[in-house]
């Protein structure tokens, strides 16, 4: 703060003289009055300069934002509470009734069951393998970087096509996951059809891309944690998976909290991968995967019914407060009594 | 940890590594035979010779050199675009005093926690009217500039260019863009060239708005990858080969700059 405003500090101190610019001159130069008028204009100039062009550096964001965030946010509002059909436009105000309509639809509360199933199937098993997978990584390990860009590899796949990937290795009946599992002697799973395997399905698949991504983020604050805590520790014989539970995870707290809310944001949002599950695109024949984000899709662009979609995308918003907000509670509570344990198993 | 790791650890490692490979490998390999054979009830784990012959089909199944053509543009100038943008505003906000600059800043937090789903259906409106539906423009106009790309860049200038050089421009004479242009724009390259990667990637995978507003003849790579499978009859070699097809361009960006990818990420700086 005070940085930047010593930063134009000189330049604001030319500025101002400028309104004697006469004045500053030594004396024996007065005649030249031309030279003078025009160093006062440059001056005013660099007046407007300093005064303007920060507002002109940040004004790209500023509009941009104001016509595809501010705008949509507070006109999605009011699209939801009309008639609007996606082709015939705007209708009759029709106050709460497309949210009463929402609300009352048995597929948006399936829709909101899936979704949470599949955020919890996809966020914790992945926060617990990307900790564990940043563990093994932290160590003095031979070709860091190869190992490190190893485990990005998935990111890099796009999700439509980790959804096609993943479709076929789930197929109800040539998919190689059947395959292996009548191969140990199982009954084959049909992962298009069950609910809870179908949710196992996609999860997976967020699991795949999102885990090694993850597991770098926790990697980084993992190598800021101060190596002579360990020293400290081993030498009171805490054992290396010890160490690890006991010192590494409720010091990195703060970037595990950012990873879990990041993934429920991401999670709650989910559609690529559920949509692009079987070739229909509709979240399976009883909607068994239909998420809140296809449930969105389905009713602005398929029943074209852009009131009701949008009353949708406002109870979404609301629903993702709740969870980041319910995130930070339970993973600070959790993270607190940890820290407990670490206190009491060090100090032993 | 600071202890040499043993077997343990890179055979956890190992497995690991291979489990992210082999769904690419697993798509290659579908891809790579024809239809007979992937009705077999186990499926070969070699490659069979197929792939170039199954990939040709993808290509002729849906609009792809126009898709490629798309997802390239697209992707190229909202990256460019955003890197622009943001360090213009990035150093406006770390370098630059005036007033507003504090809740300007907060504002542009703020908005990185409302999610793209809320603005879709009046963004959707509004591209109708512009008549955008249906071309490029609708994917590129709204991503211009984005909220992380100003506060990561800002967060990187802060400490990247001296107070005193920009101090240095100015009584020399230099304008606040020229300032920008010779003191700002090359100390910001390090970050400039993360932030064009992620957004590049970002927009490249992007699925969602793309099939809202484009045709089915006019189409991102993502959105005719999900052309390839929608019919009744799925055919897995055909899919598999485009969609291990559609994964090259990422991954040939991958091995060239996968080591500043992790170092991107690792400076805590991306958000997924």
């Amino acid at each position: 703060m005070k940085a930047g405003s010593a930063a134009v500090q000189p330049v604001g101190d030319t500025g101002a003289s400028s309104v004697s610019p006469a004045g500053s001159r030594p004396p024996g130069q007065g005649p030249r009055r031309d030279v003078d008028e025009r160093a006062a204009w440059r001056q005013r100039l660099t007046m407007l300069d300093v005064k303007v062009t920060p507002y002109v550096f940040v004004s790209p964001f500023f509009l941009l934002f104001l016509v595809v965030g501010m705008f949509p946010l507070g006109y999605t509002a009011w699209v939801s509470v009309h008639e609007w059909g996606l082709l015939s436009g705007q209708g009759a105000f029709s106050g709460l009734d497309n949210y009463r309509r929402v609300l009352e639809d048995r597929y948006f509360w399936n829709a909101l069951r899936n979704t949470i199933s599949i955020f919890l199937l996809s966020s914790v098993p992945q926060v617990l393998i990307a900790l564990a997978l940043a563990g093994l990584l932290d160590t003095q390990l031979r070709a860091r970087t190869l190992w490190r860009m190893s485990v990005l590899l998935p990111f890099v796949v796009a999700p439509a096509a980790v959804a096609l990937i993943f479709g076929n290795l789930y197929g109800d009946r040539y998919g190689l996951a059947n395959e292996v599992i009548q191969w140990i002697g199982l009954d084959p799973i049909r992962w298009h059809v069950d609910t809870l395997a179908s949710h196992v399905a996609i999860a997976s698949m967020v699991n795949w891309r999102w885990t090694g991504y993850n597991a770098l983020i926790l990697l980084a604050a993992m190598q800021a944690v101060p190596r002579d805590v360990y020293e400290s520790a081993s030498l009171d014989g805490a054992g290396r998976v010890r160490q690890f539970v006991s010192i590494t995870v409720p010091m990195i707290r703060p970037t595990v909290i950012f990873v879990i809310i990041t993934s429920t944001i991401g999670g709650l949002q989910i559609f690529a991968e559920p949509r692009l599950f079987d070739t229909q695109g509709l979240g399976g024949a009883d909607r068994q995967y239909q998420t809140l984000t296809m449930y969105l899709w389905e009713l602005g662009w398929r029943v074209r019914d852009l009131g009701m979609a949008s009353a949708v995308a406002w109870l979404l918003f609301l629903i993702i407060i709740v969870f980041a907000l319910l995130n930070l509670l339970l993973s600070r509570r959790a993270a607190g009594s940890t820290k407990k344990i670490t206190t009491k198993g060090v100090r032993r | 940890m600071n202890r040499r790791p043993g077997f343990f650890v890179y055979g956890l490692l190992t497995a690991f590594v291979l489990g992210s490979c082999a769904p690419l490998y697993w798509s290659f390999l579908v891809g790579s035979h024809n239809r007979e054979v992937l009705t077999k009830r186990v499926p070969p784990l070699l490659p069979g010779g197929h792939f170039w012959e199954n990939a040709q089909r993808a290509i002729d199944a849906v609009p792809f050199w126009k898709a490629l053509a798309n997802s390239l543009i697209v992707s190229g100038t909202v990256a460019t675009s955003v890197v622009f943008f943001s360090t213009l505003a990035g150093f406006a906000f770390a370098k630059l005093s005036f007033r507003g600059r504090t809740p300007m800043l907060v504002f542009v937090v703020a908005t990185l926690a409302v999610p793209t789903q809320l603005g879709v259906i009046p963004l959707f409106i509004v591209m109708a009217k512009l008549g955008w539906v249906g071309s490029v423009w609708a994917l590129i106009v709204p991503s211009l500039v984005t909220a992380f790309g100003v506060f990561f860049m800002r967060q990187y200038l802060l400490d990247a260019v001296p107070d005193e050089l920009v101090d240095a421009a100015r009584v020399d004479g230099c304008s606040l863009f020229r300032t920008f242009w010779t003191v700002a724009l090359p100390a910001a390259r390090p970050a400039a060239g993360i932030l064009w990667l992620f957004t590049f990637m970002a927009t490249w995978t992007d699925f969602f708005w793309p099939l809202i507003v484009l045709p089915a003849s006019n189409p991102t790579v993502q959105i005719a990858l999900q052309q390839l499978q929608s019919g009744y009859y799925v055919d897995y070699s055909l899919v598999l080969a485009g969609a291990t097809l559609s994964t090259i361009p990422l991954l040939v960006l991958f091995v060239l700059t996968g080591r500043q990818m992790v170092a991107g990420i690792m400076q805590g700086a991306v958000k997924g």
